[in-house]
């Protein structure tokens, strides 16, 4: 596989028109089985065929029970500078429940070795809307939680997808989904107590201290060219967006023959200003309308400025400097309003 | 003319009126192996489908007995109490009618209702048992009920089984030798009656019809008598599977007729053909079919409000029954107010656009036609809740009321009974037909059957019911128009007018089905349904308060994209009422109110 991943990185060498490199990160997988001899390749390679800025911010995801202090100091001497680290909760009862493989005592034990690790960077993971928990019990994982100081915190909601353990268990009706009256009781409950302890809630999911926000995900929302490696990985080059295939083997087989098996998905403008509001509107930076008119030749207001009023007189928006904002309620909302912003023929 | 035979077949839906034409066309060798395709004389796909023949046609065929050359025409006649002005017409061009009686099943009402009419012309029966080789043929009940209903000899009854072909040789014989030649005079001057007409985008309209005096030629300058238009006989014809011109179509016999005529409201089925020069008499029982059932059509996207003008005139190009007018609301923008016979008529109407036209539409509230009386004595007629006067200067409102004949059998009297009652009804007569099949005679107010009563009706008697019915006049109502209110603003496609008894129900129900349908938006919406100023039913459709996925980076994007877009698109569909946005069904709901 990481040779196929070099092979990758060797193909799509002009993929990002010789842009310097501002963020790697390694997940969407299980990175905690990359070996050091292979961290090392990969880091090689993308840095023999780019150009990488020496701020990069280059971040390794993991599990409290992948965690060691040995391969800790491993992944910093290799260059990794930020840790993302999926607690989702301190209940055994809970982690249980979602079938994960670790226990709260390798949650707290993990998180001690960061602490006294070479990492003043990391982020951590917190799972809420679970239907077995209380507001009791969420609140309780935040304060444990905020105990730590991490620096970066991404918090995501509990959804339910088909095709998935959760998924079946629902349809069997072993399972409810939690409902949006307690998921969006429980968000404020998250956004109020980290707004406390001095967290800026930049994105929907996500809160960081001053100067922590992720660069890497950051980016993602500023529609900035990412290149995607491996099974499954999404890449954007500023125009059109291409996914390589799902299936692993397949996915080998094809790198043999030195091929990319990437699908490409050519975005429209309309598709540009789609995603460019789905993305900017969950951010505190917010939409900025002159981008849009200046890059992607669309003026918001004129083609929705009655609907943008409506909301900024319910409390769902602020409107100011040509930036679109959404306000705490808004972002409970984000999907909804940017789909009624969304162009469609 | 003395070997012409003109019949048509009387018969209930499924009970193998277009096997048995089938069979009757294989055997006199009228349609070979080629051109054979299942049930020949439905050719419309929908007809098909449904199982029921909406256009009426014809067809001719040759037969011999006994050294004698026959000429048979069957008339073939719509089954749905819909159509049930152009059956009359059909049966009004016979002598003679085939009566097909499903041995399993009995008589239905609609075959009861037909059956009257062919009488009531003075139509020779000739009662045919069918399905005799199913295992549940009753044929000793059946042929009971038969014999008391139209009072023939047990012999007289012909069995068959038009699927297996049992029958068919002594079906044609019978034809031959009972039912009486046409009579009339051939230098009399032309009449003929008009049966049927249907549209030929190269030909334009084909006129079917009947002569009953003197005889028609190519070329002959002809009168429509009740529209009053004069034309040319450019091509005229006998129709076998296939049309065949001819010169000539004497005194007795059925064809076809072609004279450039472009539109079908200008073909009035009814209506008498005859020459300019030496004008007859027009056929008496002409009628202009008037619509039962009113609904405003619009089309989903505002912007295809022309697109949708296009069709309906191609539409109506060879659905004459089908009446409109541009209509404005402002719920739903511009549309057209459309009169239907009836609610299978308009459920057609509305499939034919989708099909033909490839043009989806909302359809509004159907209404019945009411009048209102003002107090300066003034009548309006209403068919659209919009269209009745200011409440202040209304005397009294009307509503039409119909006769309903059901038949069903004895066990299903009392639901039957009890839901007449309960849409307003009023029990007229209740005849025993046999021991245990009843026919009820009520009077209804058109409007309370208009909706789900022929659903209903199906249900409560295990579908052991039928149901015919005919217009009887108009009787004062305590109506009342009721609103539906979204947010504090009225949606106009949604009022309907309602007795006043049946309002309280009405508006509880259709705001607890619109609660149902209208999507929670980002504020609570109150749905109210009020007469006048006073509200009497009230939900709310809760506020949505979280619609957003946790996670959007890079991989999720271009799905999350799409999975919104197809949001905006579902939106985009729907209808804005102040800051409501309604989904078409809602539009639809009081159709299925329960």
């Amino acid at each position: 596989m990481v040779e196929a991943i070099c092979k990758e990185i060797e193909l799509q060498d002009d993929y990002l028109n010789g842009a310097i490199i501002e963020s790697i990160y390694f997940g969407g997988g299980t990175p905690s089985l990359l070996e050091e001899n292979q961290l090392k390749t990969i880091l090689k390679t993308i840095d023999r065929h780019h150009s990488i800025s020496s701020e990069a911010e280059i971040t390794f995801e993991a599990n409290p029970d992948d965690i060691s202090p040995s391969r800790l100091r491993m992944l910093f001497q290799n260059g990794i500078n930020r840790l993302s680290v999926g607690i989702q909760t301190f209940d055994d009862e809970v982690l249980k429940w979602m079938n994960r493989a670790h226990n709260s005592r390798e949650a707290f034990q993990s998180l001690e070795w960061i602490k006294q690790s070479e990492f003043n960077n990391f982020s951590l993971d917190l799972i809420y809307g679970i239907p077995i928990a209380t507001h009791k019990s969420w609140e309780k994982d935040l304060k444990t939680l905020v105990g730590f100081e991490p620096p970066h915190i991404s918090s995501y909601c509990l959804t339910i997808e088909p095709n998935t353990v959760f998924g079946r268990w629902q349809q069997k009706g072993k399972l409810n989904e939690a409902s949006e009256d307690y998921a969006s009781e429980q968000f404020y409950i998250l956004t109020e107590f980290l707004r406390k302890f001095q967290y800026e809630h930049y994105e929907v999911s996500n809160f960081a201290k001053e100067g922590f926000h992720s660069k890497h995900n950051s980016s993602y929302w500023q529609q900035k060219p990412y290149l995607g490696l491996g099974p499954s990985a999404h890449s954007y080059d500023g125009k059109n967006r291409q996914f390589n295939i799902s299936n692993n083997g397949k996915y080998l087989n094809a790198l043999k023959t030195n091929e990319i098996p990437a699908e490409l998905d050519i975005l429209t403008t309309e598709d540009r200003i789609n995603e460019y509001l789905m993305t900017s509107l969950r951010t505190a930076k917010g939409c900025n309308l002159l981008y849009l008119k200046n890059t992607l030749n669309y003026d918001l207001l004129r083609n929705a400025k009655p609907q943008i009023e409506q909301w900024k007189n319910s409390g769902l928006c602020i409107l100011e400097d040509d930036i679109l904002k959404l306000t705490l309620r808004g972002r409970l909302l984000a999907d909804k309003l940017a789909s009624d912003l969304f162009l469609v023929n | 003319m003395k070997n012409i035979r003109n019949f048509c077949i009387i018969a209930h839906i499924d009970h193998g009126k277009s096997t048995l034409a089938d069979r009757l066309l294989d055997s006199t060798q009228t349609v070979n192996e080629r051109e054979k395709m299942e049930q020949l004389l439905d050719n419309m796909d929908l007809e098909r489908e449904r199982g029921i023949t909406i256009k009426s046609h014809a067809i001719q065929m040759e037969y011999k007995l006994n050294g004698e050359e026959y000429t048979y025409n069957l008339i073939d006649t719509p089954g749905h109490v819909d159509f049930s002005y152009e059956v009359s017409r059909s049966i009004a061009a016979c002598e003679g009618a085939l009566l097909i009686v499903d041995a399993a099943q009995g008589i239905q009402a609609q075959t009861i209702s037909n059956l009257y009419l062919a009488i009531e012309h003075d139509l020779e029966i000739i009662p045919v048992l069918n399905k005799i080789d199913l295992p549940g043929a009753m044929v000793e009940e059946v042929s009971d009920q038969i014999i008391e209903l139209i009072g023939c000899k047990k012999e007289d009854i012909l069995h068959a089984s038009a699927k297996e072909g049992i029958g068919i040789a002594e079906i044609l014989e019978a034809i031959a030798h009972r039912i009486p030649a046409p009579t009339g005079d051939p230098n009399a001057p032309l009449q003929a009656m008009v049966f049927d007409s249907v549209f030929n985008p190269y030909r334009g309209i084909e006129v079917y019809f009947r002569v009953f005096n003197g005889e028609i030629s190519k070329g002959d300058k002809i009168k429509f008598i009740n529209t009053g238009k004069t034309y040319e006989a450019d091509e005229i014809g006998i129709l076998k599977l296939t049309q065949q011109p001819k010169q000539t179509i004497s005194t007795g016999n059925v064809g076809y007729l072609i004279s450039g005529i472009k539109v079908a409201k200008e073909v009035k089925v009814g209506d008498t053909v005859t020459h300019v020069d030496n004008p007859g008499k027009a056929v008496q029982g002409f009628e202009n079919v008037k619509p039962m059932v009113y609904a405003g059509i619009y089309p989903v996207e505002t912007s295809e409000f022309e697109e949708l003008r296009a069709s309906m005139e191609k539409l109506q190009l060879n659905d004459a029954s089908l009446v409109w007018e541009p209509e404005t609301s402002a719920a739903l923008g511009f549309g057209f107010r459309c009169g239907f016979l009836g609610m299978l008529h308009m459920e057609i109407v509305q499939e034919r656009l989708e099909r033909e036209f490839d043009m989806t539409v909302i359809t509004t509230v159907p209404s019945v036609q009411f009048h209102a009386f003002k107090k300066d004595g003034e009548m309006v007629k209403v068919s659209a809740p919009s269209e009745l006067p200011d409440l202040g200067s209304i005397d009294y409102l009307e509503e039409p009321y119909i006769r309903a004949q059901i038949i069903t059998k004895e066990d299903f009297v009392g639901p039957v009974i009890s839901l007449c009652m309960d849409k307003r009804g009023e029990i007229k007569n209740q005849v025993y037909l046999t021991q245990s099949r009843v026919e009820l005679t009520f009077h209804l107010p058109l409007a309370e059957i208009v909706f789900d009563f022929f659903d209903k009706l199906k249900t409560i008697s295990k579908g052991y019911a039928s149901l015919d019915y005919e217009l009887v006049g108009y009787h004062t109502s305590n109506l009342v128009k009721l609103d539906i209110l979204l947010n504090g603003d009225k949606v106009d496609a949604l009022s309907a007018i309602v007795h006043r008894d049946k309002a309280y129900e009405w508006g509880k129900k259709l705001c607890e089905k619109l609660k149902e349908l209208i999507p929670r938006q980002q504020f609570e919406i109150a749905v109210q349904a009020a007469i006048g100023t006073k509200v009497i039913a009230r939900e709310s459709v809760k506020a949505l308060r979280k619609n957003v996925l946790a996670k959007c980076y890079g991989g999720d994007i271009s799905r999350k994209r799409k999975l919104l877009e197809k949001q905006k698109k579902g939106k985009k569909r729907m209808r804005q009422v102040g800051n409501v946005e309604i989904p078409q069904e809602a539009f639809m709901a009081v159709l299925k109110l329960d």
